[in-house]
Parts: structure tokens; C-alpha cells; sequence
């Protein structure tokens, strides 16, 4: 790894993308860069608005792609904000080139990573993976209840402002709710996991909304399980500060293919940030927080691996 | 007139207010005698479609999959149909749907959504089946709106577009000026699909069929969601009025409704007070149900829940938003009473308990 950054210098970093996405984490990592420097933002339309934008603030652009990241090789964390299928290529020539991929598409080259759960696990792997809005909002409730009691079967239910899905999400809608599932049992913890995503057109735009579902195995207490859902909020509020339940969680008996059994409903919104796209994304938001979030813990990594090879 | 095609959805839409309780032998029992009586659709799946058995939406008893596969087994001419809509249902569900025997996919979105829909019209078609569009919540736009949406639906490769009156908030011009609008500007088939919420069902249907409509929905006895659907048996007794030939036999259909589904209703969907504030609130049939189970838990009358979800335009499938706003409401009307309560007593007056009686 190159030495040349001194201990107390920044990581650099590029954003690969310049959609909305690309340019909301942008904005991100220019209002807090913590760790990180953004060097570079690409793209690969020309007349792309992202590009002109990121120019107009100072940042190198270039309508390449890939290629401008891999001829620079200072850049040491690079976050992808394109496509599933555009990862695929990407994720090879990033590990090639000894870069870390934080991955924003749902291609999923690496592991599932939510800040609040399992962030620190994967700070060794060159690639890991955003899961999608949903999952990052939902997955880390699930995780909540997962934590005091074992949890059987996790459901979320994610609402978003029609205007706020993009033609990402739009194309391959089933990835979001097979992906999200996955997530709620991979980093949730829950032993099935269900994903349910809907649009909702109203004008004016509503807030990102999701529901939670999760059936514990046994008996449990709802008590500890309040006091760990209301933790884990906090956790969350960290680096998403528009994230929070409209109630405590509501506990109700149901019937289930398990018998009649509680269940555990917590119903979420998310206030957008509002730092390049309107609040009511509160999805796209948390997406671009998260992932900043996570080259922040992979910045703070890489300066101490750097110090200690220095010392 | 040509007549139109008839699509029974018992099995799909009745799910609802079977509570997704269908068993093995009930749908076989219906399949059967909606075969014999010569309806050449059978809808079969979770009320909510494909992968809806959910605590969302309700757990379906027997597996849909299982339904699928029992309905096909006894019908002799009729084809079997499914529901998908993208979101809650995928591509691997239809894939599995057809295994087991269907062959007509409903694809279905909010009516302004028609675009997440393109994934799974191609995979129907891959699959040879015939695929048909439904635009839910069609009363929530105008006819232009639905038109730009149906075009979608026609270039994904739809071999019909339904406008779906999903919240039975529709009035006959309604329902023909929406209708008109897609026989015009499409080049495939256009169907409606009715609900019964303001009590006309029927009569929006006979006006879809005037404006050119080349596909309806029926329920036996109207077993559908909200004040259900439009009764397949008087449809059939309807459109032969009209001189149309349909295929169906009448008295077939009118002894599966008397000896095969009145039997085995939890009740006769009708417009109920309930019923009735859904479509004129314009919300989803479905809510009916839920909207009723969240209003006894907090002690709220489910018109006033209903009313409030429909003035947040909530969509199709919003289920969870009933106990959001069912909660807010028992919190303001625990805060107006408790205000109420300090009002009277700074007024030195002894009124203790009043703070707990039910405001009108």
C-alpha cells in the first residue's frame, strides 16, 4: 500500500456514478469528510448534469468511468454508485487494482454490510456490499429484537415517495425485495426474512416509511426488547439523524403459520437530510449516509494500518 | 356488442374476506363448478397475489402454490390465472405458478407504477403465458394519466390492460371514460374490473362493456374484497339479457354460487356502512377488514380511520398505514378528551369520569 500519506493526512476516495445517488454521497462527503478527501467523481455521459455539478464545487470529473480511478493511484476507497451489472466489471478491476469497493448497487460482490451491525466485521474485505435502502433502514431493527431474543420470522414493509425511486430500483424491483430479505436474515438475524416494497405517488411527496415485523421464537421481554429498539435508534440517528419510529414498537398476538404468537410491529420514517435531494427521499438518504458511514470506518482503518507500517 | 371475456376471481379476490383461509378442497369445489359452467378464467392466488401470505397482508392457510395445483387438476376447459403484483411478488413465484398450471398472469400496479412491471411482463411472455395488465386505484387519475401507463404495459408486451377500480370509488362515466380512453389509444384488449363499495358494480361494468371493454372480473355471490366484486352469476344473467353469448350457462352459475360458495362465506360482502365510506373515500377494498380489527383495538369507528387513509392518498397493499394512523388517532382523541377534561374542571365543575366517555 502506498506510505506516502502521512499519519495524519486523508484517505482518498472517488465516487464512480454521478446520478443521484453519486451526487447526494457527493455532497455528503464534502459536509463531513471525516477520514476521507473526495478526489474525483466520474461518470460516463459528457453532458451529464452529476459531472458539471461536482465541477462547479471544485471536484476532478472525468466522463471515463472506471478507467480515471484506475489511473489514479492514490485513490484507496472508491464507492460505486452505478448498476448491478456495471458492478460486476467494476468490482474485478477495483480488487485487481488493490482498491476497496464500497458497493451501492445491488450486484453484491461482497458481504451485506449495516453500519450499526456489522460494520467492523468486514474493515479486512475489498469489497463489500450497501444492501438497499430498505435494508439499510429496517435491517438494523430487526437486528434489535434479534439481539435480546432469537427472532423466527422478520417482515418489513418499505413505502416510498414514487418520485424518489429511480429507474435503478424501477428495473429490477425484485432484487430489492429478495435482497432486503436475505439482509434481514444474514445481518438481521432472523431465521426467514420478507421484503415487501411499495410506490406511493402522493403529492405533496410522503416520507420514506417502513414497517417491521418480527415474530420471536419464545417467550421473550418486551420490556428489553423496547429498550434495545430504542437504543438501536440512537445508534442510527448517528449518521442518519431523520431516522425514527412514530411509536414505541406495538406488541399484538397473530395468527401465524407458527401458531398465534406476538409479534412485534415498529413503524419507521426517514427524513431526508435534504443535502442535494429533497427529504422526502429519506431512501436515497440513507443509502448515501450509510455508505459514507462505512468509508469512514474503512478510512480510520486504513490510516492506522498505515501508521503502524510507518512506525 | 361482442361479448366479453370472463374472468372469475373467487379464488383471488375472495380470498380476502376468507382471510386467506381457502382450503384444498373448497378450491377445488369452486374450480370445478366454475369449469362445468363454462368461465374460461379461474383466478387462484393469495389475495394480494403471488408471495402475499404475509403478517402484512394475513397468512394464507394452504400455500397458493398448492391452490394452484388442485384448481388446475379438475378444470377441464378453463384456464387457470394468477396474480402478481411486483414488490411483493417475483419472477421465481411465476415461474413456480407455472409449473403448477397456470397460464394467465394479471400483472398489477398502482396505476401511475406501470413501469417496475417490465421485468416480469417479459418473463410471462418467455414463459408463454398470457399476461394481462391491471392498473389498481384507476379512480385516482384521469383517463390521460392511465392511457401514458397502459402504453407502458402494451410495449412490455401486455396482451391486455385492465383498469382496476380497486377502491369501488368509481361511477359509470367514470369507468367508460377510462375504458374509451385505452380502446383508443391501445392496440390489445381492455378489461374492468369492478368493486361493489357504492353499489354499482354491475352497472359500471355494463358501462366499461359499452365503451368497449373486451374483459370482466366476476365473484361468485360478489366474494371480493370490500363490498366484493361484481356477482359472476348475475354478469352472466346480465350480459345475456343484452343478447350477448357469453358461453357461460346461467343456471350453472347461479347453483355455484347458491350450493358451492354461499356455503362456505364468512359473510355476504355487501355495501356496509364501512364498505360504502371505502369507495366514497376512495381507499383499497382490502382495508375493510383490517381497518375494522384496528378500530375495535383502539376503540375507533373504522369510517373515521378510513377516511383519514384516504385523504394521505395511500395506495394499493398499504395495510401497515391502518395501525399507523389508527394510532395517531387514539392519541389525538386521548389528548381532546383529557383537554376536555381540564376545560370543565378549571371550570371548578365535578365531572370526574367525563375524560373517558366517548366523544360523538
Amino acid at each position: 500500500m502506498d506510505v506516502q500519506h502521512a499519519s495524519n493526512s486523508k484517505v482518498k476516495v472517488a465516487i464512480i456514478g454521478s446520478g443521484n445517488i453519486g451526487s447526494d454521497l457527493m455532497y455528503k462527503l464534502l459536509k463531513q469528510p471525516g477520514h476521507m478527501e473526495l478526489v474525483l467523481l466520474t461518470g460516463i455521459d459528457p453532458a451529464s448534469e452529476g459531472l458539471a455539478r461536482a465541477r462547479s464545487l471544485g471536484i476532478r470529473t472525468s466522463y471515463e468511468g472506471i478507467q480515471a480511478v484506475l489511473e489514479d493511484p492514490t485513490i484507496q476507497i472508491v464507492f460505486d454508485a452505478t448498476s448491478a451489472r456495471a458492478h460486476v466489471r467494476h468490482a474485478k478491476a477495483l480488487r485487481e487494482a488493490g482498491r476497496i469497493a464500497i458497493d451501492l448497487t445491488p450486484a453484491a460482490r461482497g458481504p451485506y454490510i449495516v453500519p450499526p451491525v456489522n460494520a467492523g466485521a468486514y474493515l479486512d474485505r475489498p469489497n463489500v456490499n450497501m444492501v438497499t435502502c430498505g435494508g439499510q433502514a429496517t435491517t438494523p431493527l430487526v437486528y434489535a429484537v434479534s439481539r435480546v431474543t432469537p427472532v423466527l420470522y422478520a417482515e418489513m414493509v418499505s413505502t416510498v415517495a414514487s418520485l424518489s425511486a429511480g429507474p435503478g430500483t424501477r428495473q429490477n424491483i425484485d432484487e430489492f425485495t429478495e435482497t432486503t430479505a436475505r439482509a434481514l436474515e444474514v445481518v438481521g438475524g432472523a431465521q426467514h426474512g420478507k421484503a415487501i416494497i411499495i410506490l406511493n405517488p402522493a403529492d405533496p411527496p410522503i416520507m420514506m416509511r417502513n414497517t417491521v415485523y418480527a415474530i420471536p421464537a419464545g417467550e421473550f421481554d418486551e420490556e428489553a426488547v423496547i429498550d434495545s429498539v430504542m437504543q438501536m435508534v440512537k445508534e442510527v440517528q448517528v449518521y442518519v439523524p431523520g431516522y425514527h419510529l412514530k411509536n414505541p414498537p406495538v406488541f399484538d398476538k397473530l395468527n401465524t403459520p407458527w401458531g398465534r404468537r406476538p409479534v412485534v410491529t415498529m413503524l419507521l420514517e426517514v427524513e431526508g437530510a435534504g443535502d442535494y435531494l429533497p427529504r422526502h427521499a429519506g431512501n436515497l438518504d440513507i443509502m448515501t449516509a450509510s455508505a459514507r458511514r462505512v468509508g469512514e470506518l474503512f478510512a480510520r482503518r486504513l490510516l492506522e494500518v498505515q501508521q503502524e507500517v510507518a512506525a | 356488442m361482442k361479448a366479453p371475456r370472463i374472468t372469475d376471481t373467487s379464488l383471488r379476490d375472495g380470498s380476502h374476506p376468507m382471510r386467506h383461509q381457502f382450503t384444498a378442497e373448497q378450491v377445488r369445489a369452486v374450480a370445478q363448478a366454475l369449469d362445468e359452467a363454462g368461465v374460461p378464467v379461474i383466478e387462484v392466488t393469495h389475495g394480494d397475489g403471488l408471495a402475499g401470505s404475509s403478517i402484512q397482508y394475513g397468512f394464507s392457510r394452504v400455500s397458493e402454490m398448492d391452490l394452484i395445483a388442485e384448481a388446475r387438476s379438475v378444470c377441464r376447459q378453463a384456464r387457470i390465472a394468477v396474480l402478481l403484483i411486483p414488490g411483493i411478488g417475483t419472477v421465481h413465484e411465476l415461474q413456480e405458478a407455472k409449473q403448477r398450471g397456470a397460464e394467465v398472469v394479471r400483472i398489477a400496479t398502482q396505476c401511475t407504477e406501470a413501469d417496475i412491471s417490465e421485468e416480469h411482463f417479459e418473463i410471462a411472455k418467455k414463459l408463454g403465458m398470457e399476461a394481462v395488465g391491471f392498473l389498481m386505484m384507476a379512480h385516482m387519475r384521469p383517463p390521460e394519466v392511465l392511457v401514458q401507463q397502459a402504453r407502458l404495459m402494451e410495449s412490455y408486451g401486455a396482451d391486455c390492460v385492465y383498469i382496476v377500480d380497486s377502491a369501488g370509488a368509481m361511477l359509470p362515466h367514470d369507468a367508460a371514460a377510462r375504458v374509451a380512453a385505452l380502446k383508443d389509444a391501445l392496440s390489445i384488449q381492455v378489461g374492468f374490473h369492478a368493486h361493489n363499495n357504492l353499489g354499482v358494480a354491475i352497472g359500471n361494468s355494463l358501462a366499461a362493456l359499452e365503451a368497449g371493454a373486451d374483459q370482466l372480473d366476476g365473484c361468485l355471490r360478489g366474494l371480493g374484497a370490500g363490498a366484493g366484486n361484481a356477482p359472476t352469476e348475475l354478469l352472466a344473467a346480465v350480459l345475456a339479457k343484452l343478447g350477448l353469448n357469453t358461453g357461460l350457462d346461467l343456471y350453472k352459475l347461479m347453483d355455484a354460487a347458491e350450493y358451492v360458495i354461499a356455503p362456505i362465506m364468512p359473510y355476504q360482502p355487501i355495501p356496509s356502512r364501512d364498505a360504502i365510506t371505502i369507495g366514497y373515500a376512495g381507499v383499497y377494498s382490502t382495508f375493510l377488514l383490517h381497518a375494522q380489527r384496528a378500530g375495535e383495538h383502539y376503540g375507533l369507528d373504522p369510517r373515521v380511520i378510513l377516511t383519514e387513509l384516504g385523504r394521505r392518498q395511500a395506495v394499493a397493499g398499504q395495510e401497515d398505514w391502518i395501525l399507523d394512523v389508527a394510532l395517531e388517532l387514539a392519541r389525538s382523541k386521548q389528548a381532546d378528551s383529557s383537554a376536555h377534561y381540564e376545560t370543565v374542571s378549571a371550570g371548578g365543575k365535578e365531572v370526574a369520569g367525563e375524560a373517558n366517555t366517548p366523544r360523538p
